[in-house]
């Protein structure tokens, strides 16, 4: 297949998503304003998973590492924050669990990582799926198994916008959009940290060639303590977004499993994909739950990412924005 | 001393191919064999067979599945409980059905229709490559938990979801008590094992390994790689579809779709990283290991006389299950398998120094 085909087919399939996105409303089969509800919704589940496939994409780019402990992560940076806002005012919990986080970072990479140097890929990802139950059982041995609500203050009742418009408005929850708010600066402060600090450049010159990076005297140790802090910061972020809207409980960690095809379908190598990812899986899963589920018999919102993704993938073998391999004998 | 193959000549073409060049390991397998038909049945207790055998057994066949495919091929796979679940719920489907139906029919074909599935997400591996592939195939897993677990047809429109296997027996005789269920189950997996060491030392089994150490230069030197890659999928799946078929009708009896989720998946992932990739003796040494590993941690606790609560002991039955994980990666990355070899080496010389 060559590039002009692969473009064409990518355009196609936007296309055809677009289309089956606008469908209900064109056949008059959904209200106007609900199903802006309901492409809302998709995008702010979208940001969502965007946190989460971010701290993959970090790490996946600085040390080559699939990182499956993320959702574990997720799910240990919210347990700690909430039983330790139990005991001190929100600001200390929040400083603490950062602490917390980032010693976690450092533990990984002193016991796991640098121990493994130099396997192959499928071993470290297996690791990290050790990480990921050492992490389940430690959290909830530690933190306790309850479901609990997290409550950081962010105001609950919904908005109602475009009230002159539509007959009723558009319902919009203030915390979704505080969320997506969040996510946004999170993503521009990646960005700078990334373009315009010191550390940043050495991250990217990690990520783009190991050994070119070591040999300019970059520590790559040091490097990878950072990347699996920062991903431990982006995954608190994640917590206690998710957190927040769902109470914190074991589920969380399912969230993880949703960033993957947001991953694969952004590529693995992308900030820009994980964003834009994310926010097509969320809007093509709410859509498709809401308007094609009924037909299906419904819950078809599990498979229905995957598939998506997997379809791309067929045509577009490296993601929207993940680099081109070319193989060589 | 013990392992030495000094004065074992081989003198003709097919002494040098058979499947245990060594007489030491020949007679091994036999003794191992023997007792594992012959005595295992008079020694072992109601609890050894449910708990630790038979389960042994079919994750054993499941793992030489996942093998073929991710050791022998190099194709990362994490929908094997999806082959599992189709293996399953075909030959529920087949034995509900369709009247008198022969139990080995019942199996052969339920690993026939894994293979179909198989092939059928097997194709985007002709594409795509590595973690890539692996998040493909848990598209398989996603979409078959869906399947079975909402349209009524697979479970035979049963309210509760869960299904229960009819009565097994074969040519007549009954397949009820443990021990009959153990020699079942036993006789089977020999069967899949000698095929499975066959197929991979053949012409075939080079096919898939000149893939997985690099697909293009396999492709330079004549090697199909989509015949390559497809059969993988298909030999794996089959082999995945009937163990499937096995862990629902011997094992669990009556299941639900939860009992093939991604879990199970990376369970078996587990074994054949931790047995050895590329290795079907390996295939064995990580089922028995991750099998045996979570009951050992769960009696743990009452061994050395500490009083927890149930909830805590599975806390830390998985957190001490995840470090060892990663302890054994760190120590072996080549896993069990590789050790056993190592063993041998050693065994060479043992007793003596030099």
């Amino acid at each position: 297949m060559n590039a002009l085909a692969e473009r064409n087919l990518t355009i196609a399939f936007f296309v055809l998503l677009a289309a089956g996105a606008v469908s209900p409303v064109v056949l008059g089969e959904a209200r106007l304003s609900q199903w802006l509800e309901v492409i809302i919704g998709g995008l702010m589940s979208g940001v969502l998973y965007s946190l989460v496939a971010l701290g993959l994409v970090l790490i996946f780019k600085a040390s080559g590492v699939f990182n499956f402990a993320q959702g574990a992560m997720v799910l240990f940076a919210a347990l700690s924050l909430v039983r330790l806002m139990e005991k001190m005012p929100f600001v200390a919990a929040l400083a603490l669990t950062i602490v917390i986080m980032v010693v976690l970072a450092w533990l990984i990479e002193r016991l796991v990582l640098r121990p493994l140097v130099n396997q192959e890929g499928i071993v470290l990802f297996m690791a990290t799926l050790g990480i990921a139950y050492f992490l389940d059982g430690f959290g909830q041995t530690v933190w306790g198994s309850d479901i609990y609500t997290l409550n950081v203050g962010m105001p609950k009742e919904p908005k109602i916008l475009l009230e002159n418009t539509f007959e009723g408005g558009i319902l919009v929850s203030t915390e979704d959009l505080i969320a997506a708010l969040l996510a946004g600066l999170m993503v521009a402060a990646l960005t700078l940290f990334f373009q315009k600090t010191g550390t940043g450049r050495a991250l990217r010159a990690v990520a783009d060639d190991h050994q070119a990076a070591q040999s300019i005297g970059i520590p790559l140790n040091r490097i990878w303590v950072i990347v699996w802090s920062v991903s431990g910061l982006v995954a608190l972020v994640a917590g206690i977004i998710w957190g927040s809207k769902l109470g914190v409980q074991f589920s969380l960690q399912l969230v993880a499993l949703k960033a993957l095809p947001v991953v694969i379908l952004g590529g693995f190598t992308s900030v820009p994909g994980a964003i834009i990812g994310g926010l097509i899986i969320g809007l093509g899963e709410k859509v498709s739950e809401v308007y094609l589920g009924p037909l299906l018999g419904g819950g078809i919102e599990n498979w229905f990412a995957y598939v998506l993704a997997l379809i791309f993938l067929l045509f577009r073998p490296e993601g929207l924005f993940g680099e081109r391999h070319i193989d060589r004998v | 001393m013990i392992y030495r193959e000094t004065g074992q000549f081989k003198t003709t073409y097919a002494s040098d191919q058979q499947l245990f060049p060594i007489v030491q390991d020949r007679v091994f397998v036999i003794g191992l064999l023997i007792f594992a038909f012959g005595a295992v049945p008079y020694l072992g207790t109601e609890y050894l067979f449910l708990a630790i055998l038979i389960p042994f057994l079919i994750l054993a066949l499941a793992a030489i599945g996942l093998n073929i495919l991710v050791g022998y091929c190099g194709q990362v796979s994490l929908g094997t409980g999806a082959f599992m679940a189709i293996g399953a719920y075909s030959a529920y489907n087949l034995a509900v059905r369709v009247p008198d139906l022969n139990l080995l029919v019942i199996f052969v074909l339920a690993g026939v229709f894994a293979t179909i599935v198989g092939v059928l997400f097997g194709i985007p591996s002709l594409r795509i490559k590595g973690f890539y592939l692996a998040v493909a195939t848990l598209a398989a897993q996603f979409f078959a938990d869906w399947m079975f677990a909402r349209i009524k047809w697979f479970t035979n429109d049963s309210s509760s979801g869960s299904v229960s296997a009819p009565p097994l027996s074969l040519f007549g005789y009954a397949i009820q008590t443990p021990v009959q269920q153990y020699l079942f189950v036993l006789a089977i997996v020999c069967v899949f094992a000698l095929v499975a060491r066959n197929l991979t030392r053949g012409a075939i089994g080079r096919a898939w390994m000149a893939t997985r150490d690099m697909d293009v230069a396999a492709e330079v030197i004549g090697i199909r790689p989509m015949r390559a890659k497809l059969s993988a999928f298909a030999v794996s799946s089959f082999f995945i579809g009937v163990a499937g078929a096995l862990w629902a009708f011997v094992r669990l009896g009556s299941w639900e779709p939860l009992a093939f989720d991604v879990n199970r998946s990376f369970q078996l992932l587990f074994m054949v990283i931790i047995g050895g990739l590329g290795s079907i003796l390996g295939s064995f040494l990580g089922a028995a290991f991750i099998v045996v590993l979570p009951l050992v941690l769960n009696q743990l606790p009452t061994w050395l006389g500490m009083p927890l609560s149930t909830a805590m002991i599975s806390h830390i039955e998985i957190m001490v299950f995840g470090a060892l994980i990663v302890f054994f990666l760190i120590v072996e990355p080549h896993g069990l398998a590789r050790l056993w070899a190592i063993g041998k080496e050693k065994l060479r010389l043992w007793p003596f120094p030099h």
